[in-house]
């Protein structure tokens, strides 16, 4: 477990164990107070496998606990405690310390969404065009006949698009593309990548459907292709190469 | 109009741009490049009715390519719907503007006017 030694912007290296320790920054803004973000600097100890997320919870249990930060599950399967840690998304869970190589561990609210407070950010627009996408199978048949099982599938149907159903939609790939941060009506990452995901199982009849829904001027074709959504999620999901196969499917290539 | 029509065009102006002014440049090098730039010489590309029509489809082409690129660049930079309408009407007025200016250079040219 971290140990916390020091608050407020001054640094006092009293350190409750021998374990190494770091310096922890924690932007804290409140944009009903605030008018910019300030950082508030603790000294951490740590060991091997403390987490960001656990420093961040010593933090808020023994100095100050005004600080406001989301998190649920602490194994990277909520997706709630998405942030910047050294100017990069990542889940604060998933990410210990000592992989981080630095002795200043900085930890701020993703970008491209709105602040809450501190380091907990809105997730309304994300939700919302992940609804948008109709994110479920569509079929006509919705009630199964009485002498049917589930709608099966071969191996190679659920390779089709498995690796995008681990999405556990943590934002962390809207927070890192450089489109959303110009354009604030672009679908995003998320949302193009679960599209993706619904179009390509076997089992689903929306694929029409869900091309109209992304086919507009705010929609697919705003991705430029940075691929940085997929270098940041913590899942293994691959959204830019989604939005490609996608394309696939609106220029033809794909049927 | 669908956003994957508009791509479509725009990829397709892009591939046969680079196509037609690669013919273009071809062209000027085969007299020379300095003597293909002379005046006469110029004139003398404007009469010939093919090179007219490749010259007439590249400005077609860059225009229709260059214009949705601002298109695009514009919606991309800020958002609201009576901004989008104008930059979309916009792009698409001055693009016929230019396609008009250009096309009268060319024909105007072609018919001994200049």
């Amino acid at each position: 477990m971290a140990q916390v030694s020091s608050t407020v912007g001054e640094q006092v290296p009293t350190l409750l164990s021998a374990s190494k320790s770091i310096l922890l920054r924690i932007s804290k803004f409140n944009p009903e107070l605030d008018e910019s973000s300030k950082f508030m600097e603790f000294t951490v100890s740590y060991e091997k496998w403390t987490t960001v997320l656990e420093a961040i919870l010593d933090v808020k249990k023994h100095f100050d606990h005004s600080v406001a930060v989301r998190y649920s599950c602490r194994q990277a399967t909520c997706g709630s405690c998405g942030m910047l840690i050294n100017g990069k998304p990542r889940l604060a869970c998933f990410t210990k310390i000592s992989e981080l190589d630095s002795d200043v561990v900085t930890v701020e609210p993703m970008n491209n969404f709105p602040v809450i407070r501190d380091l907990t950010v809105g997730f309304e627009k994300l939700f919302d065009t992940h609804q948008k996408i109709k994110p479920y199978v569509i079929r006509d048949d919705t009630e199964l006949e009485s002498d049917q099982r589930e709608f099966l599938q071969s191996p190679k149907e659920v390779e089709q698009y498995i690796q995008f159903a681990n999405c556990i939609k943590c934002g962390l790939c809207n927070s890192a593309c450089p489109t959303m941060a110009t354009d604030s009506s672009f679908v995003g990452p998320q949302a193009l990548a679960q599209a993706y995901r619904y179009v390509a199982d076997s089992r689903d009849k929306g694929k029409d459907t869900r091309l109209n829904i992304i086919d507009e001027s705010h929609g697919i074709w705003r991705c430029h292709f940075a691929g940085s959504c997929s270098q940041v999620c913590p899942k293994g999901v691959d959204p830019a190469m989604g939005i490609q196969f996608l394309r696939g499917y609106l220029l033809g290539f794909r049927n | 109009m669908k956003e994957s029509t508009i791509m479509k065009i725009h990829y397709g102006t892009a591939l046969a741009s680079v196509g037609l002014v690669a013919v273009h440049i071809l062209m000027r090098l085969t007299t020379g490049f300095a003597d293909s730039l002379e005046y006469e010489n110029v004139l003398a590309n404007y009469r010939s009715v093919p090179y007219v029509v490749m010259l007439e489809l590249i400005l077609i082409l860059l225009s229709v390519h260059g214009f949705n690129g601002l298109r695009v660049i514009l919606l991309e930079l800020k958002q609201g719907r009576v901004y989008e309408k104008a930059v979309s009407y916009g792009c698409v007025v001055a693009m016929i503007g230019l396609i008009g200016y250009g096309s009268r250079t060319i024909i105007m040219t072609n018919m001994g006017m200049v």
